[in-house]
This record gives structure tokens, sequence and C-alpha cells, in this order.
């Protein structure tokens, strides 16, 4: 009767969690849907409680009470600009606490002397990934969050060290399956993972990290798989396939975004050393412009398109980018953001700083989406990106970044770049856009570059 | 093989299947909260951590339990809020606009 309820429970948590992760199609009923996802974990929990395994509760209040006292503010209190730093920061504690049961599973087991090899292949992938994963997403963490150095660190032979790891530690995961009763290959395996978490993750730059964890977040969500396996139970291992394919699915769409492989990216090094200066900029010159010329053509102009990159974030401009778009508006034109998909550090990232700015999300337009519109705007408003813009991307094969889909920015009539200055963007890379006759620049920090022409147009 | 091991594994790919195919409805708009729900919802290791944490036969289990139960709760309830405080902010032109 217990089991049943215990059951039932957890066939009612499976469904409300796929109805939650459902809801996200759409923004007016995502929050309700989230909402019963997180009744679908309380009940999970709650049916739980009542498994006949569990005869002592101090330790579980004990446990509750810590994570709740260290997640309730790490979540109320994380910016978001700082959001991808949280994320990676919590795949690091559901994969620790996965690694932790896998590694409980096999202590209690009589160091794996009662464990059959079945069993063993399924504690080992969660342990190998949890462990993988605790380090990996600490090191993305460190790099989001500028503690290590976002350029790629890469030695040669690198790559040849790191697959003979990955390949030892595969090699002992096979023996522990074939002899679960060895300690010696279970911590040597457990402790390579997390070697391999950190290896992993070196020689990939601060750019790429949106598909860095996003992979981690189907790394984190294999685990929870695994460990449904290990322990017989099947809300483990419908959450674990929910969020591996949805981490999996992200990261493609990232790396497509990126134009580049999987594999390109994790093995790449991209912008390890610095790409040759692109073509035919040299002897062009760029247009500078002041606030006052350009409050004219944006006070009086029908359809401008804002292309928000990250440097929008770092600067705080968010703000000011919507207090400018409500004055053209208000002056009779129309303002539409143009969101790339790798704009920011994680997918979706940019949406969700110019939401928080109060820009309704109905003018957040995705790449596909907008792409044709340029030709009719008379202003593409380039605020603090920069690869995403460069035709290089479409002309010139010789382009680190050929072939990666961009904005069609340079269609518009006329083309306005907020800059700081004219260093070269994360992929290092020099920017035709910025030499087009049609492009005019206004150099100096973003949010006060967007300041000065709100007053400019105020005063008009 | 056991035939539990068969229905497990049907699961884990009928609801890998079910994943990919809800998840690649989402739209990009939505894609950072849809991360950290899917972290959240990962955090239901939890239940793994709340039967450890729980043993009566193993000391063991009682630490590295509470440990991970520590853990998979911070993912949980820091997930859920970070999704909700993302998700009340994106508002529609006229909702945002009565707001004012």
């Amino acid at each position: 009767m217990r089991d049943l309820f215990t059951q039932g429970t957890y066939f009612a948590a499976s469904i409300f969690f796929i109805l939650g992760l459902r809801s996200l199609t759409h923004p007016d009923r995502a929050r309700a849907g989230m909402n019963q996802a997180a009744i679908g974990m309380l009940l999970a929990v709650i049916g739980t409680l009542f498994v006949q395994e569990i005869v002592t509760y101090q330790w579980i209040v004990a446990g509750i009470i810590i994570g709740t006292v260290i997640g309730v503010p790490l979540g109320t209190r994380v910016k978001m600009t700082g959001m991808p730093q949280v994320v990676a920061i919590s795949h690091a504690f559901g994969a620790l606490a996965a690694t932790l049961v896998g590694v409980n599973e096999w202590i209690i087991h009589d160091f794996g002397a009662q464990v059959s090899s079945g069993t063993m292949a399924a504690l080992g992938f969660e342990t190998l990934f949890g462990a993988l994963t605790v380090t990996g997403s600490v090191m993305a963490w460190g790099k989001l969050q500028e503690v290590l150095p976002g350029k790629p660190i890469t030695w040669p032979g690198q790559n040849v060290m790191n697959l003979s790891l990955l390949a030892g530690t595969v090699g002992l995961f096979g023996w522990l399956v074939w002899n679960p009763a060895n300690p010696l290959a279970f911590w040597l395996m457990l402790g390579l993972s997390f070697c391999i978490g950190i290896l992993m993750v070196l020689p990939i730059g601060g750019a790429d990290m949106p598909v860095v964890v996003s992979l981690l977040n189907s790394y984190a969500g294999l685990a929870a798989a695994a460990t449904g396996f290990a322990i017989g139970n099947n809300v483990l291992i419908i959450t674990g396939a929910l969020n591996g394919a949805s981490g999996f699915l992200l990261s493609m769409l990232m790396s497509k975004a990126m134009n580049r492989s999987l594999t390109n990216v994790l093995f790449g090094a991209f912008g390890g050393t610095p790409a040759a200066v692109g073509s035919g900029t040299e002897g062009l010159s760029v247009r500078a412009t002041s606030a006052e010329d350009v409050a004219v053509q944006l006070a009086y102009a029908q359809h401008v398109i804002v292309i928000p990159g990250y440097g929008l974030a770092v600067a705080q401009a968010q703000h000011v980018v919507r207090e400018l778009a409500e004055l053209i508006e208000k002056k009779g034109g129309e303002v539409k953001y143009a969101i790339h998909p790798v704009a920011g550090r994680m997918p979706g990232h940019m949406n969700v700083i110019l939401a928080e700015a109060n820009v309704p999300y109905d003018r957040l337009y995705d790449m596909d989406e907008i792409n044709d519109q340029f030709d009719q705007c008379d202003v593409a408003l380039v605020v603090g990106a920069n690869d995403v813009v460069n035709p290089a991307a479409r002309t010139d094969p010789s382009s680190p970044i050929f072939g990666m889909p961009i904005l069609n920015a340079d269609r518009a009539r006329s083309i306005l770049v907020l800059k700081r200055g004219m260093s070269a963007g994360f992929a290092g890379i020099e920017n035709e856009l910025f030499y087009d006759p049609k492009t005019a620049m206004l150099f100096g920090d973003a949010k006060a570059s967007l300041t000065k022409l709100v007053a400019e147009i105020k005063a008009l | 093989m056991n035939a539990m091991v068969v229905i497990q594994l049907y699961v884990f790919v009928l609801a890998g299947f079910v994943g990919y195919q809800v998840i690649s409805r989402v739209p990009p708009l939505l894609h950072t909260p849809l991360m950290s729900a899917t972290n959240a919802i990962s955090g239901i290791s939890l239940v793994g951590s709340l039967v450890a944490a729980g043993s009566g036969d193993h000391r063991i289990s009682n630490i590295l339990g509470c440990l991970a139960v520590a853990c998979a709760m911070i993912n949980v309830v820091g997930g859920f809020i970070i999704t909700d405080r993302m998700l009340k902010l994106f508002k529609r032109a006229d909702k945002s606009a009565e707001a004012k």
C-alpha cells in the first residue's frame, strides 16, 4: 500500500514535469506550468519519505535545511546577467548529489562485492558522468565569473592527453563492470572523472560557454538517469532522459549557430591563437559620429532594429536601450530587437536580460524571423555586438567564422555601431561592417552613449 | 538481462524522445528559463538522496545521503526560484504598458 502511494507520486511527478516543460513553449503559460512541476517535485519528495527503507529522519531534515539555506539566496540574489554562472554551479550541485548517491550505493553493497555487473554499469556511468559534470561545471562557473581566465588554456598534445585519460577511465569502467568488487578501479575511476571535467573545460574559451553549459546540463541529466537505473527508480530515469535530451538539443543548436560542430567546440580551442586579421580592412577608414547627429537620424527613423550583444549587458545598458526605444516609438518609429542565438553567455540569455529591462517579449525576434526585415530598416543599431554582424561570415571563406549565420545588419539603409573602441570581437577578427560607408560609429561606453542619445532626442 | 532492466531501457528511450519533441518546440526566447527549469527538475536525484540519508543500516549512508540531500535541495530550490523569477519578467507590450 505504501509502495503504491510512493509509485503514484512518482507517476504524477513525471507527468507534471513533462507538462511543465511543455508549458515553456509559450511565455504566457510558462509560469503556471513550472509551478505544476514544482508541485510534482514536492509530491515525489513526500512519496519518498514513506518508503520503507527510510527509518531515520534527522539526517534528511539536516540535509533539507542546509540545502534550503544555501539554495534560497542562490536563487533570489542572482542578477539576470549572472544567470549562466548560477546555472553552471547549480549543475555542479545536482551532479554532486548523483555522484554521492552512486558512491554510497557501491560502498554499502560491501564495496562492490554485492553489486551485479548490470547494476555496476549503471553505478559506474552515474559516478563517471556525475563527477566530470561537477568539476566541469565548477570550471565553467570560474570562466563565466572571470575567476579563471576566459581565454582557452592549451598546450601541445592536450587532446591526445585528454583522450587517453578518457580512454583510461572508460577502461577502468569496463574493468569494474567485469569485477565490481575492485576498490582500486572504483576510486581511480572517480578521481580520473573529476580530472577529466577540469581538463575538458580548460581549452574552451569564454565565448563557447553557451555550448559547454548546455552540454553539462545534458551530462547532469544522464547522471540522474543512471541513478534511476542503479536504484530502480523510473521518475529519475524519465527526468534524466528529459534533461539529457534538452541539454543535447541546446548544445547542438548553439554549435549550429556558430557554424561549428560540437567536436570542434570541444576540441578546437577556437581563438587560442589570434586569428589572422581580416581581409581588406587596411587603408579603409571608419566614420566616427557624434550623439547630436545620430539623435536626429534616430528620432525620425521609421523602422529601427536594435542588435544587442553581450557588451550591452556588461555595460548595464539594457534599461537605457529600452528608454531610447520608447522615445523613438513616441516619435512614430517602430523598434524591434534582433536576437542572435549566441548573443549572451547561454542559450536565450539576451532575451532574459532585455525582459528584465521591461522590453516586451513580442518585440524580441529570433534571427530567422527578422533577417528578411533588415532591407526595410532605416537604422540598425548595433550595441555591444560584433561577430554576429560580421559580413565576413558570408563572404570571406578564409575567415574563421565563415559560414556562421549572422544578422543581416549590413542590409539596413544605415548602420549605427555603439562601441568602446576598435578592438576585435571574441573571435579576434576584424569586422568589415565597421568600414562600410553606410556605417557610423559612436565610440564610448555603451551606457554613456545611449544616455547622451536619449537626452539629445528629448531635446529635439 | 532481466525484465526490469528492459522496462527501464524502454522508459529511458521513450522519455528521451518525448523530451526531444517537447523541447524542440520551446522558442529560443525561453531557452534560458528552459535550461534552469530542466536543471531544477534534475534535482529529482533528491529522491535517491533521501533514501540514502534515511537508511537505518549504515552510518556512511546517512552522511553521504545528508550531503547529497543538501546538494540536490540547492539544485531544486535554487532552480525553481530562478526559473520563476525569469518567467515573471516576460511581458507582452500591452501588459507592460498597463503596468506603467
